[in-house]
């Protein structure tokens, strides 16, 4: 398909921010034994702002490539706001306004010279609420690479079973394809998501609260399949449950009020915070 | 004391009086439509039954042949004391060219008897309406009776003929003379293009003396064609029946004036069904005769439907496009409320006032500048710049485009944010998502849209009398010839249809059941139509459906 125009581009000539050699197209198992340090994303000085209404204050941090990251804090501390700077989605919302940097493998996303649907390819993304398209379970998965272009049928079901086998829902799906998605339990529902994220080979996934509305033995499957998803992606979760933080994440930030507190190795956070804030939250003094 | 008071306060409370009151609110409504319906059917489909014949035998001698058609009691203003109370009837006595009037009314004291002999005869004529009476065959007939011998057998077997005799000569001047017609008048507008163009070439002048050649030929073509159709009509008027009416006197009928005859009172209810559905068909299927009071309505269904189907196809990308644009694109802000207000102010103005603008902009100024620059060779005859189906269609589709705004934006607005984030998170443009996602959700309300708009445009009339419909149209839009449609052409419309044959027809008494038929089959047209597009609209419903778990 050809580069896409979008609203939030200016006319400025449009860069693609995928280096020579995808790192996507590589294969996985060579990914796994690269440096287990080397930066994704790295987020400096992020103000934020919806109107007049300031919803991050100086926000920085580094997230690595092939990591579980996730976001804790009470409702409205702003890590739903920071990880939707992440793949600009925040652009849908009128008025508002990101002030700093945030760098993709060393660019900056909100370069104007960027292609935002080209960002968004690279970084898909998991809602809070499950959301599949009302089509059939092929459709919903096939949406992502038909828009960018793959027309031939064969690489198109071979892309959606690699990308619901990686979502676990091959399985549970495989006869009845052709079914309307709505069908779905809540679970399978947002598995289906994130197989529809996973379709069009990101780098990173971010994931809103994926389990908020879903039972335990679906969060568990979920939880599972963060935890498998990091050995080709780059993970950032939001999430309310801290349990479920501590399960899934290699690293951790705390927010509150719009600021980041503490971000760091999970194991550290939960065992010893060094911010008094941060060791209330985890240990239930309030929030 | 206090008891029954409380019993009231908690009366008040419950809101069972409230219940009552929006009960009775549908209730009304449902027995007004059905009411409004009833009265219409029974009024309408009640003609087409071939009901007993009278013979009406008065105190004077005097005989009266007839349908039964109404009953009341002599109005005061009419009356000498002696007849006060009493009743009278009316009948249908037919032969208007005989006894000047179709209807007469007699004094119930006036009968000295009624009788419903078999051999009493209605005949459907093509012209003056239909004639009563009884039926034998001419003296100088020279047809052979049938094997049965009865001359009642051997007179249907006449009528049939000449109807296939009519068929005949209609075939002949519609398809054979019409097409030659067609093919002068082509000659003709090439031979006027050449003129216009002013060539005085050889070459031109050679296509000339071709096309004049060709219009010659054609014009002995068309002498031969005369000559049979002159044929065909002096066979179909040698057949002679007599008809004697009531008074006793007999007059000669054509058979070729003779549509049908049958005899109501031999008939048994069997072969009345059969005649019942047979005159239904006949009135739904036919083309109208005597300035619409008779005949069918087949051109004015055949308009009403096409002019539908061609104000859709122009409202709908329009409309569509235009509540895209204002939900999906625009800026939300006190412009584009004001636009939006001013849509929902256009749904209200006045439907002839659309026909003003149609007649003025669409007829006038578009249709105008079309045949100078298209059609300069028929000038001054109009080919567009006069009412056409085209037109009508455009002043409707402007007329009804607020509606589909305004049910298409509800459409997109009920299409959950999640969808929209869904895609784009995927890396689609704003354009994919509303291609992909929004308008296949939103498309069960933009046929509801859809619906309101056929509904309100088969109903209307005052806006087409601009703008294209006329009372009796010769061709219908759609024929044989290239290019098939013929969207210039005038037609005709079951609404402007009902108004003419009910308030402009020289025999109102006669068009009155046809007027309550037309408006039946008008209902009939929208509910069909809407029923089509409710069917759709459910189909798409349960496709994309948008319930989550």
């Amino acid at each position: 398909m050809e580069v896409q125009s979008d609203r939030m581009t200016v006319t400025a000539p449009k860069v693609s921010l995928r280096p020579a050699i995808s790192p996507s197209r590589l294969a996985s198992p060579q990914r796994a034994f690269g440096s287990p340090v080397q930066t994704k994303i790295s987020v400096r000085d992020l103000d934020f702002y919806y109107g007049h209404r300031q919803a991050l204050f100086h926000v920085g941090l580094t997230i690595r490539s092939h990591s579980v990251t996730a976001f804790i804090g009470p409702s409205g501390c702003g890590k739903s706001t920071l990880l939707r700077c992440l793949n600009r989605m925040n652009d849908l919302v009128e008025g508002a306004r990101p002030v700093g940097r945030v760098e993709l493998d060393g660019m900056d996303i909100y370069d104007p010279a960027i292609d935002v649907t080209d960002l968004r390819k690279r970084v898909g993304m998991v809602f809070q609420k499950s959301n599949p398209f009302p089509k059939s379970i092929y459709d919903n998965v096939a949406y992502g690479p038909r828009l960018h272009g793959i027309k031939d049928k064969r690489s198109l079901d071979e892309r959606v079973q690699h990308s619901l086998q990686g979502a676990g829902l091959w399985d549970e799906v495989k006869d009845r394809l052709q079914h309307s998605a709505v069908g779905l339990s809540g679970g399978q529902q947002q598995r289906l998501c994130i197989a529809r994220a996973l379709a069009v080979q990101p780098e990173v996934i971010l994931m809103d609260e994926p389990c908020s509305a879903l039972d335990p033995i679906a969060t568990g499957k979920i939880e599972e399949l963060i935890y498998s998803l990091k050995e080709t992606y780059t993970v950032v979760i939001v999430t309310h449950n801290m349990q479920q933080a501590a399960r899934v994440s290699d690293q951790c930030g705390f927010f509150l009020m719009g600021e980041l507190v503490e971000f760091g190795d999970t194991k550290t956070i939960f065992t010893t915070p060094r911010d008094k804030r941060t060791e209330d939250y985890i240990t239930g003094r309030f929030g | 004391m206090g008891k029954p008071s409380l019993r009231m306060k908690e009366f008040w409370r419950g809101g069972e009086l409230f219940v009552w009151m929006t009960a009775s609110g549908v209730a009304i409504s449902l027995l007004m439509v059905a009411g409004m319906l009833v009265l219409i059917m029974f009024n309408g489909l009640g003609q087409f039954w071939p009901g007993t014949l009278q013979q009406v035998t008065l105190k004077t001698q005097e005989t009266v042949i007839g349908h039964l058609v109404g009953e009341e009691t002599i109005p005061h203003s009419m009356t000498t004391d002696a007849l006060l109370g009493q009743r009278r009837f009316r009948y249908r006595v037919g032969n208007r060219d005989q006894f000047g009037s179709e209807y007469r009314w007699i004094n119930e004291s006036e009968i000295a008897s009624i009788s419903a002999p078999d051999d009493l005869v209605f005949v459907e004529r093509r012209e003056w309406g239909p004639a009563y009476g009884r039926i034998s065959l001419a003296a100088e007939s020279t047809a052979a009776t049938n094997a049965d011998g009865s001359a009642w057998s051997t007179i249907e077997t006449l009528v049939d003929r000449a109807n296939q005799l009519r068929q005949r000569i209609e075939h002949l001047e519609r398809e054979d003379i019409g097409s030659i017609n067609y093919r002068i008048e082509k000659a003709r507008l090439a031979r006027q293009t050449l003129v216009l163009k002013g060539a005085n070439n050889p070459a031109s002048f050679e296509a000339d003396r071709r096309l004049v050649e060709q219009i010659a030929a054609l014009e002995r073509e068309y002498l031969s064609k005369t000559d049979a159709l002159e044929q065909l009509h002096k066979e179909a008027t040698q057949e002679v029946v007599l008809l004697t009416l009531s008074t006793g006197r007999s007059v000669r009928l054509s058979l070729d004036q003779v549509l049908a005859v049958s005899r109501p009172n031999a008939m048994n209810g069997f072969e009345k069904a059969v005649a019942y559905v047979r005159n239904l068909w006949h009135f739904v299927s036919g083309e109208p005769r005597e300035a619409n009071t008779e005949g069918g309505i087949f051109p004015a269904i055949f308009g009403t439907v096409l002019m539908v189907f061609l104000m859709t196809l122009a409202v709908m990308p329009f409309g569509v496009m235009a509540a895209v644009y204002l939900r999906e694109y625009a800026k939300q802000g006190p412009l584009v409320r004001l636009v939006r207000i001013a849509v929902n102010n256009l749904a209200g103005v006045p439907s002839i006032v659309f026909g003003v603008f149609g007649l003025a902009f669409f007829v006038y100024a578009l249709g105008g500048t079309i045949d100078q620059i298209l059609f300069p060779e028929s000038l001054p005859n109009p080919t567009f710049g006069t009412g056409g189906i085209l037109w009508a269609s455009l002043t409707l589709a402007l007329l009804t485009v607020p509606v589909v705004i305004v049910a298409t934006e509800e459409g997109l607005s009920a299409v959950p944010r999640d969808f929209r984030e869904g895609s784009v998170g995927l890396g689609a443009t704003k354009f994919e998502t509303i291609r992909h996602v929004i308008l296949p959700c939103a498309l069960p309300g933009i046929l509801t849209g859809l619906i309101l708009a056929m509904a309100r445009a088969a109903g209307e009339v005052a806006p087409l009398m601009l703008t294209g419909v006329v009372k009796l149209a010769p061709a219908l839009p759609l024929d044989e010839y290239l290019p098939f449609l013929h969207l210039e052409r005038k037609f005709m419309h079951l609404g402007f249809h009902i108004y003419d044959v009910g308030f402009q027809s020289p025999n109102v008494e006669a068009a009155k059941p046809m007027v309550y038929m037309t408006t039946l089959i008008l209902i009939l047209v929208v509910v069909l139509l809407n029923l089509a597009a409710v069917m759709l609209r459910n189909r798409l419903r349960k496709r994309f459906a948008t319930s989550a778990v």
